[in-house]
């Protein structure tokens, strides 16, 4: 049943901010219902760690642990961003006249619906429309801001990503053709998966590229990119956070469900498509990462080039690997949550974008400048953050595999990410102070760092028993 | 029995009928140059997408498929035109010529040429099914959705690219009734929904736009790039 209200609450709380009459604080009606669905995920994580899989609506709606590991992200970042929303959009609101914040959080609450909704559908067309929604219901709150620049990264960001929505759409269809041609059983996941070693191989192939092109356009895989560092980088910077630490990993998770289908199968070697995009994806974003002159825009390319490991990573294939997957995918929402409400404290305090002329945050404005460090530490696989972990089990797992080559080039390309966004943030954090203007930072902001940054530290040190317990079984439901 | 064989082979044949007047569609909007025309291309492909069902339901004798083209109907032939009129409606009934990055011909040369991939891609699927209205709807479809893809890429405007985006789906839908006839129900009315709003956010998008900037020729922004 609590299925069922974690997808109910956000979805009321959006329905009252739309009804006329301005009565009830929006920022607490969110905060509440981003608090009760948190609650609700995490109730639902601790029982999925024991009973393999809850079901709500058989053949519709139901979770197992990798679902409940994505819920249970969606749901932290979500609740952070509610809180980090309150002071943010009222600060702005400050400076600019015409801001609206009602239907502001009436997005925000429907965009959650939609993510919360990818991991809990089990039925796969349902999936399909849950993953368009999330683009259709975040393109106003992408162009928020609507200046030129908000407008035209959202008109690029629904393009491209509807785009690929229709190609994921014939590749969803033609793996419901196939596995109707050979099994009578509901069109989910696990039906799927088992009915997938007696499927055509060439329709099963076929369909596999439309979903990883299609949704890949989503992800932000390399030839297909353009539009996300341009709506990551426009968008509010609650929003940014959702949409580069959750969005794309939800995405992210509907192609990687596809991966058990190749087991014991005879269609091509999928986990090789999938190295060989993720390594495209990560060596071109560590080159653009260095040469971007927009701080949000850097952290935007970094996205592009953490959704290559993870893809990396699931093609190496063994269970180490996948536990490295899992593990970053936490580890890099979180880390991400932090770089974008840094940059977002940071664009309120100094109101500029670029790199190259801000200077000293340590001293003008020393949360500033702790925040962006400690999020650039945790995005880039500092050690004491959840990142290096990740990163190194899907090293020792792609070596223990004896995927030299892959492994060497991912490491590269991963040092030169980590030496362009250290040196770059570095230019920010230190050196001589520039005049900045004189602003507060709201409490709100703050708390919603606070929230964030400690599990990127605590899951770097220390992975608690039940934290194990679920990734280890995600881990394993990629496998065999 | 003759009878039926005979109404089976004509619904076979106008099925058919139906996939190359919606290939053709594909391949007008491609070549027109004027937005309304773009849309009554649009609203065309969609009555031959519902036509199809029709006569896919009639041959399998499945009321599901009516259903479908019921829907496909109302929603793409009907509310969809509407919306677009009242959001966007003065720039849809501008008299005007829409730029191309390509003229007409080279154009319609590389369609021809996607069109051909897209038999070619689709061939070695239809080695596995016998049924002849999956051989006509699934290449038809999947030529009807890299010539939407293609059609946005080639187009600066913003309607004519949303129109592209609708004939996207259009194609993905052409064929899915044939070879996922039995997709549940409430999986087509949340896709048919879906598709009525993405015409909705992206007609107020265009809006927004047109407001913002006075123009919709979306392919001239250009302020958001990597130096």
């Amino acid at each position: 049943m609590e299925l069922l209200y974690i997808l109910c609450i956000p979805l009321l709380a959006a329905l009252g901010l739309l009804w006329p009459g301005r009565r009830i604080s929006a920022q607490g009606i969110t905060l509440i219902s981003s608090l009760c669905v948190l609650i609700l995920s995490i109730e639902t994580a601790l029982r999925t760690i024991s009973a393999k899989e809850i079901i709500a609506v058989p053949g519709f709606i139901s979770c197992d642990s990798f679902g409940a590991l994505i819920l249970l992200l969606v749901a932290v970042v979500g609740f952070a961003a509610a809180i980090f929303s309150w002071g943010y959009i009222d600060k702005i609101g400050e400076t600019r006249k015409g801001i609206m914040v009602r239907p502001y959080y009436a997005l925000f609450n429907l965009f959650m619906v939609s993510m919360l909704a990818v991991p809990l559908f089990s039925q796969v067309a349902l999936v399909w429309i849950a993953v368009e929604l999330t683009t259709l219901l975040s393109v106003f709150l992408v162009s928020f801001a609507s200046t030129p620049e908000a407008l035209e990264a959202a008109w690029k960001y629904v393009v491209l990503t509807c785009m690929g929505a229709a190609i994921a759409l014939l590749g969803i269809l033609m793996l419901y053709w196939g596995m109707s041609a050979v099994s009578q059983g509901p069109f989910t996941w696990e039906g799927l998966t088992m009915a997938s070693s007696k499927m055509s191989p060439s329709i099963l192939n076929t369909a596999f590229f439309f979903i990883l092109i299609g949704f890949g356009a989503k992800v932000g895989l390399v030839p297909l990119h353009t539009w996300l560092p341009d709506a990551h980088s426009q968008a509010p910077s609650p929003i940014c956070a959702l949409l580069s630490g959750v969005e794309t990993t939800v995405v992210l998770y509907a192609i990687m469900r596809l991966f058990p289908l190749f087991h014991g199968t005879s269609a091509a070697n999928m986990g090789m498509w999938l190295v060989i995009f993720g390594l495209l994806s990560t060596g071109v974003a560590a080159f653009l990462l260095i040469q971007a002159k927009d701080y949000k825009r850097m952290f935007a390319f970094s996205t592009v080039e953490h959704m290559g490991i993870i893809l990396v990573a699931v093609g190496i294939g063994s269970y180490g690997a996948h536990f490295g997957a899992m593990l970053q995918i936490v580890g890099h929402g979180l880390a991400k949550a932090i770089c974008f409400f840094a940059a977002g404290i940071t664009l309120l305090t100094t109101d500029n974008r670029d790199i190259g002329s801000i200077r000293g945050l340590i001293r003008t404005s020393p949360v500033c400048g702790f925040f962006l460090m400690v999020g650039a530490l945790g995005i880039a696989g500092a050690p004491p953050f959840a990142v290096f972990l990740s990163e190194l089990s899907i090293f020792k797992a792609g070596l223990a595999s004896g995927q030299y080559l892959v492994t060497g080039l991912l490491a590269v390309f991963i040092v030169i990410a980590f030496v362009g966004v250290l040196f770059q943030v570095n230019h920010m954090v230190f050196g001589k102070p520039a005049p900045t203007l004189k602003t507060t930072i709201p409490g709100t902001c703050m708390a919603a760092l606070v929230i964030v940054v400690l599990p990127v530290i605590l899951l770097g040190v220390y992975i608690p028993g039940p934290v194990y317990d679920l990734l280890r079984l995600a881990a394993y439901s990629l496998g065999r | 029995m003759f009878d039926t064989t005979m109404i089976t082979t004509s619904l076979v044949k106008l099925n058919a009928l139906a996939g190359g007047l919606f290939l053709l569609t594909a391949f007008a909007l491609v070549a027109t140059r004027q937005v309304l025309a773009c849309l009554r291309i649009y609203i065309g492909q969609s009555v031959l997408l519902a036509f199809s069902a029709v006569f896919l339901g009639a041959l399998h004798g499945s009321v599901h498929l009516f259903l479908v083209a019921g829907i496909t109907l109302a929603i793409k032939s009907i509310l969809i035109p509407r919306l677009l009129r009242r959001t966007v409606g003065q720039d849809i009934y501008a008299r005007r010529e829409i730029s191309q990055i390509l003229n007409v011909p080279a154009s319609l040369l590389i369609a021809v040429a996607i069109a051909f991939a897209a038999y070619a891609a689709a061939t070695p699927l239809l080695a596995v099914s016998a049924d002849p209205n999956e051989s006509i709807n699934l290449p038809i479809g999947m030529a009807g959705l890299f010539l939407g893809a293609y059609t946005i890429c080639v187009r600066r405007e913003a309607i004519p690219q949303l129109i592209g985006i609708l004939a996207m789906e259009n194609g993905a839908f052409f064929a899915g009734v044939s070879i996922a006839p039995g997709l549940p129900l409430i999986a087509e009315l949340a896709a048919a929904f879906d598709v009525l709003i993405i015409a909705l956010v992206m007609g107020l998008l265009t809006r927004k736009i047109q407001e913002a900037m006075g123009t919709t020729a979306v392919g001239e922004m250009t302020s958001l790039r990597e130096e």
